[in-house]
């Protein structure tokens, strides 16, 4: 399917939270809990590609994001940037990686740091990697990221409080952008802001893209936001990737019963009424103690008994199209 | 978001400060209170030229002279002598040197040790949090004058010494504020967006969590300074902290302790002045707290 190694090959990736116990915790007697957050999770980004990654919150996409980029540590896998083993890296290498893999995250309140002024903020990478050979460059620098991203080059020794919430979020992609990555983890960019505004973010980054040559990993819980801008879907479900396949077949033709939930809960404007609304029931499992065989069965309105014993192997049921799920191959929506 | 179109002339972080300020400026009682603290520091630092005697000179004629409003008394020595016939009203002019000095200093490197333990404790975790949190945990352990006490004993009187003493333990106060507020600032998006950027944890610490956990501890660090005050006063009394002739209000209290009921005025004053001054660095840092703290708005 590739002629060229992806950009991104992410192997067996497992994140584990807690686990550890302190002198502290073995004195007092507190168990080990330990936290499945991604429980081997494997896949590709390729070059100039946009995957987008969905999944309810707590299913581990927001960890996935962060774990690729070693912001949290992964228990066990491997990450390949563009044939570099990112997982091998030493801190002096990381921090130079860091200037490729960037990530926008999902606040825009909470990601920029109120007692800094925004050329401050978005100019901390030039400072951290030595990119500019003069405060004056690195000022010209800022402002023209800051036109790039629709900001006015006159607002640069302004606080992040004296911005909207949209003109934040803009900032927040000025400071991924500055330092040229190729990589962007884009964590529910959008989910915090106004619809009107949503789009206009949307709109940017679809244009960074193409300009850039970007490749994005887009995490997000809203199906129509990733329908509009992925090239591929990941789904997942309590820390796995339970379906993965390019974006119209994954929407059109889900086959994994999780999948064909989720987009049943979208309300169709077109044809209201006709699509049958398959319900969930129940809530996301807890990660310290998923469920044995199927992690979905507790769930699933398919559910027989071998879900409930028999882990499902990931199988094709099309081109570039994965599903986990005993049923997946006669799983067709009609 | 109104601020974005009009083009604000000040500095934000100057607008903000001003902000406060003016909440501040509306608290009568801790205006008040400021500005009498404001003539505590004045009267200190300006002690020789509005001590109307030799603090140190010693009359044996003037003994226990009363008041200037009581029979026997004297304009000149404004609030009496004590037993070594030195005048009362010049010797808490000096002291005020003694106690604000003490409690200054003794605040400041606590305060910047603080910082430093917390920042350390909150953001690095693991090893370094266990030992300076449960170091902490067994200062605290210490009732505070106790354990002054006992390293001055050890240690001897003198100026040092006291700061030592107190600093000991005073930093701990700092400490635990700054790691509770760095533990709750390193989870906020944008100390993992500076670490995203390849950002060192000393950078991490020092410029994006610091500037965020400073205004808390800054209000504590006024708060404390009249804790601070007391304790040099209690272990003045005690007789371990400066040494005679040097006048501290703590002493002074104590040197007038065995003639209290025919001299009053010997011990009285300088407790007053102790009074005073704690109540009005209490209720200044309480207004400072309620103005700059957003926490306490409401």
């Amino acid at each position: 399917m590739t002629v060229s190694e992806p950009l991104i090959r992410v192997e067996s990736l497992v994140k584990h939270y807690g686990g550890r116990r302190s002198l502290m915790d073995r004195l007092a007697g507190r168990p080990a809990i330990s936290i499945r957050a991604l429980n081997g999770v494997s896949f590709t980004v390729a070059r100039g590609e946009t995957l987008g990654l969905i999944g309810e919150s707590g299913c581990g996409k927001s960890t996935l994001g962060r774990a690729v980029l070693r912001l949290h540590e992964p228990t066990a896998g491997r990450v390949t940037f563009d044939g570099a083993d990112v997982t091998a890296l030493s801190p002096a290498e990381l921090k130079a990686m860091r200037r490729d893999m960037q990530i926008i995250f999902q606040d825009p309140y909470a990601s920029l740091n109120p007692r800094r002024t925004v050329a401050e903020i978005v100019g901390l990478p030039l400072k951290l990697h030595n990119l500019a050979k003069s405060g004056r460059e690195a000022r010209d620098k800022v402002a023209a990221i800051m036109e790039r991203v629709g900001l006015k080059a006159a607002h640069l020794d302004r606080y992040p409080h004296q911005f909207s919430g949209g003109q934040r979020q803009r900032i927040g992609i000025a400071r991924a952008l500055i330092s040229n990555p190729r990589f962007i983890v884009c964590d529910e960019p959008v989910s915090a802001l106004d619809v009107s505004i949503q789009a206009q973010i949307i709109k940017l980054l679809i244009e960074l893209k193409r300009e850039l040559g970007l490749t994005y990993l887009f995490v997000s819980h809203d199906i129509s936001v990733i329908g509009y801008l992925s090239d591929r879907v990941a789904v997942m479900y309590l820390g796995e990737i339970v379906e993965m396949g390019p974006v119209e077949r994954v929407l059109q033709s889900p086959r994994h019963p999780y999948t064909q939930s989720l987009l049943s809960a979208v309300p169709d404007v077109d044809s209201p009424g006709l699509r049958k609304r398959v319900k969930l029931t129940g809530d996301l499992p807890s990660p310290q103690a998923p469920p044995p065989g199927c992690k979905f069965h507790t769930r699933c309105p398919l559910a027989v008994e071998r879900c409930r014993t028999d882990v499902p192997v990931v199988r094709t049921v099309g081109e570039g199209h994965t599903a986990a799920c005993h049923f997946a191959e006669e799983l067709v929506q009609g | 978001m109104s601020a974005v179109s009009d083009p604000a002339t000040a500095s934000p972080a100057a607008s903000l400060f001003r902000r406060n300020l003016a909440t501040f400026a509306e608290n009568r009682l801790a205006v008040a209170s400021a500005a009498i603290l404001l003539g505590f520091v004045v009267m200190a630092v300006f002690a020789p030229w509005i001590a109307p005697q030799d603090p140190n000179e010693t009359d044996l004629f003037r003994r226990l002279q009363p008041p200037a409003w009581m029979p026997g008394g004297e304009w000149a020595y404004l609030l009496g002598c004590d037993a070594l016939g030195r005048d009362i009203f010049s010797r808490i002019i000096y002291g005020a040197r003694i106690s604000i000095f003490i409690g200054t200093v003794v605040v400041a490197v606590a305060t910047v040790i603080g910082i430093l333990a917390g920042l350390a404790a909150g953001y690095l975790r693991g090893w370094v949090d266990t030992l300076i949190s449960r170091l902490i945990d067994i200062l605290l352990g210490f009732p505070y004058l106790i354990f002054a006490i006992g390293l001055m004993a050890m240690m001897g009187p003198g100026l040092v010494n006291i700061i030592l003493a107190l600093v000991y333990k005073e930093w701990v106060i700092p400490a635990r504020v700054v790691r509770g507020e760095t533990l709750a600032v390193r989870e906020l998006e944008y100390v993992e967006a500076a670490r995203a950027l390849g950002a060192s944890r000393f950078h991490i610490m020092i410029r994006e969590i610091m500037p965020n956990v400073l205004s808390a501890v800054l209000v504590v660090a006024t708060i404390r300074m009249a804790d601070v005050i007391i304790l040099e006063a209690s272990l003045s009394f005690l007789g371990l902290g400066v040494q005679p002739p040097t006048a501290s209000w703590g002493s002074m209290v104590a040197d007038g302790r065995a003639f209290i009921l025919e001299a009053w005025w010997v011990s009285t004053f300088p407790g007053l002045a102790i009074l005073t001054l704690v109540l009005v660095i209490n209720v200044a840092s309480q207004g400072l707290r309620d103005a700059f703290d957003p926490r306490f708005h409401e």
